[in-house]
């Protein structure tokens, strides 16, 4: 297999760490030295070779560990995945999506052959091999979104449209910001986003809506969102708030390049053609200060980014108490250089970090 | 007055206006408490209404206040229950025989509308279809994110979870589904720092 899966925790001890390949290829999300909300959407289709962006549905060294991670998490909370009766449909075509898309796109991992409604899918990575009937639940151990986002990394909110209106009626929960599947489910767009600061007098929501009621089969949009957090930890959920609250507070100016991660979410948008529901995945990239820091362009845009930021933005995004913590140490790695336009990292053309 | 001004919030908490009346074969009333105040000003404004209404109510902590008042309204069904827990099997029933033209109004605490609009929305009633008008005591039904409880009639903020024990903050974010708004763990990341509680709106 071309990718060399990492075996690594995202709890506990903390194993998890990125090569020098998935430092490279992260999904650094701001494009200029500050920050606000915007509907940063843009078509999903592909990107620079080697880039997040290029596949449908991005496969990178941590599957097989992010994998195991949702396992403990629904064992522990089964609720963390749940779909309305009337979902199952789009079930059927986000498994359909993802296998077509992942087979296609890395036939070395993962195969699917298809006889009319008998399939066979081979998830190599996992080590899957499963026969079942297309739109035949009792063929398959789970509920079709259950059994593909099981083998899939990121969160998946499958959104049904009706009365001009995007509604939570399923998902698959468990390496979230901060908000809970089992409260939102039902909601539509406008509700399920309520606690979002200032946005909704932006009238990023309603933008935000009128373009993603609009998506097309065959014309997938994306875009990144971030925040912060302390540890590796993919399942910062409301649910076991109080069991990882605490960790928030073991930054020291010591450990604060290791332990403080930025987290950088891929949201993409999917139209399913039976159901025309739409599929939002919102896969979580993250890494260390210390590893963003070694791109001098991030390093210098993180700390001005940061520093900046507007108090409530920072207070919403869960890391106002440790932010000078975090702007100190970013600190060091700005020398005031100006930084080029966009989100790559330009290692080539940016200059050193200049003592 | 029962009445209370809520302040402007987030888009996920539920709003509330005033009862009226509107054309149809049937119409069902669900009240609790000073909610009855609601319905006999209803009655005021469209006596008609009476002859085709089914009032259930729950008087709670208001006693035997308003009841003469709403009998002497005469409706075709008056029911007067104990707890809306008690209530909820009639309710199905009534849900379950009901037709095109039936009427819902909802009036009185937070929770007994949030938990009686769920009932009418699982039988197939769009919530936007549903009346509400609020009344009395500003109370809330709270379910705790961490272990799921659910904590009725909660009036301070911070307070404590009834089931799981832990001290919870009180958040306007309010699912349809559950009837329930947020409770979250007030002391994650400072554990035992626990503000005094204030009564909510205070």
């Amino acid at each position: 297999m071309t990718i060399q899966f990492n075996d690594e925790t995202f709890r506990g001890d903390y194993t998890f760490r990125n090569s020098q390949w998935a430092i490279d290829r992260f999904p650094f999300p701001f494009h200029e030295d500050s920050y606000m909300y915007s509907v940063n959407m843009e078509q999903h289709q592909g990107g620079p070779k080697g880039s997040v962006y290029e596949k449908r549905f991005d496969v990178d060294e941590h599957y097989v560990s992010e994998m195991k991670d949702r396992a403990i998490v629904l064992a522990e909370d089964p609720l963390r995945c749940q779909s309305l009766p009337h979902m199952t449909l789009a079930g059927w075509d986000l498994l359909e999506l993802i296998m077509v898309s992942k087979s296609e796109d890395y036939p070395d991992l993962f195969e699917l052959h298809r006889d009319g409604n008998d399939w066979h899918w081979i998830n190599k990575p996992m080590g899957i091999d499963q026969r079942f009937t297309f739109m035949d639940e009792t063929t398959l151990p789970y509920g079709p979104m259950e059994y593909i986002t099981r083998q899939t990394q990121g969160d998946f909110a499958v959104l049904d449209q009706r009365d001009d209106n995007l509604w939570m009626d399923a998902g698959m929960v468990t390496t979230q910001a901060d908000w809970s599947l089992d409260f939102d489910i039902g909601m539509n767009f406008f509700e399920w986003h309520a606690p979002v600061p200032k946005a909704h007098e932006m009238g990023i929501f309603v933008r935000a809506l009128k373009f993603l009621l609009n998506v097309q089969q065959g014309s997938p949009a994306r875009r990144l969102n971030w925040t912060m957090t302390v540890n590796p930890l993919l399942d910062t959920s409301p649910e076991n708030y109080h069991k990882w609250g605490v960790q928030k507070t073991t930054l020291t100016p010591e450990n604060v390049g290791e332990k403080q991660f930025l987290r950088v979410e891929l949201q993409t948008f999917f139209r399913l053609p039976r159901s025309n529901a739409l599929v939002f995945p919102i896969r979580c990239y993250l890494i260390a200060l210390e590893d963003v820091v070694t791109v001098p362009k991030w390093g210098r845009r993180l700390h001005r980014v940061l520093r900046d930021i507007p108090v409530e933005l920072a207070t919403y995004k869960g890391f106002i108490d440790n932010r000078p913590l975090i702007v100190d140490y970013l600190s060091k790695f700005d020398d005031g250089l100006p930084t080029s336009d966009g989100i790559w990292p330009e290692k080539d053309t940016e200059p050193p970090l200049q003592a | 007055m029962s009445t209370f001004d809520f302040p402007p919030s987030i888009t996920s908490r539920p709003t509330y206006g005033t009862l009226e009346p509107r054309a149809g074969k049937f119409h069902l009333m669900i009240a609790d408490a000073e909610g009855a105040e609601a319905i006999l000003r209803l009655a005021e404004a469209d006596p008609s209404l009476m002859g085709k209404s089914h009032i259930m109510y729950i008087p709670g902590e208001t006693g035997d206040r308003f009841t003469a008042k709403l009998e002497a309204l005469a409706p075709k069904q008056l029911y007067v229950g104990p707890s809306y827990t008690a209530a909820v099997p009639r309710l199905r029933r009534i849900l379950q025989d009901a037709h095109m033209g039936l009427q819902v109004y909802l009036t009185g605490t937070e929770g007994l509308m949030g938990q009686a609009m769920l009932e009418a929305t699982t039988a197939g009633i769009p919530h936007t279809a549903i009346q509400t008008e609020h009344r009395g005591s500003v109370a809330r039904r709270m379910q705790c994110v961490h272990c799921k409880g659910i904590t009725e009639n909660v009036i301070t903020d911070p307070f404590k979870c009834s089931h799981c024990g832990l001290n919870l903050f009180v958040r306007d974010h309010y699912s349809r589904r559950l009837a329930a708004f947020q409770a979250v763990c007030i002391d994650a990341e400072d554990p035992g720092n626990v503000p005094p509680s204030v009564e909510l709106y205070t």
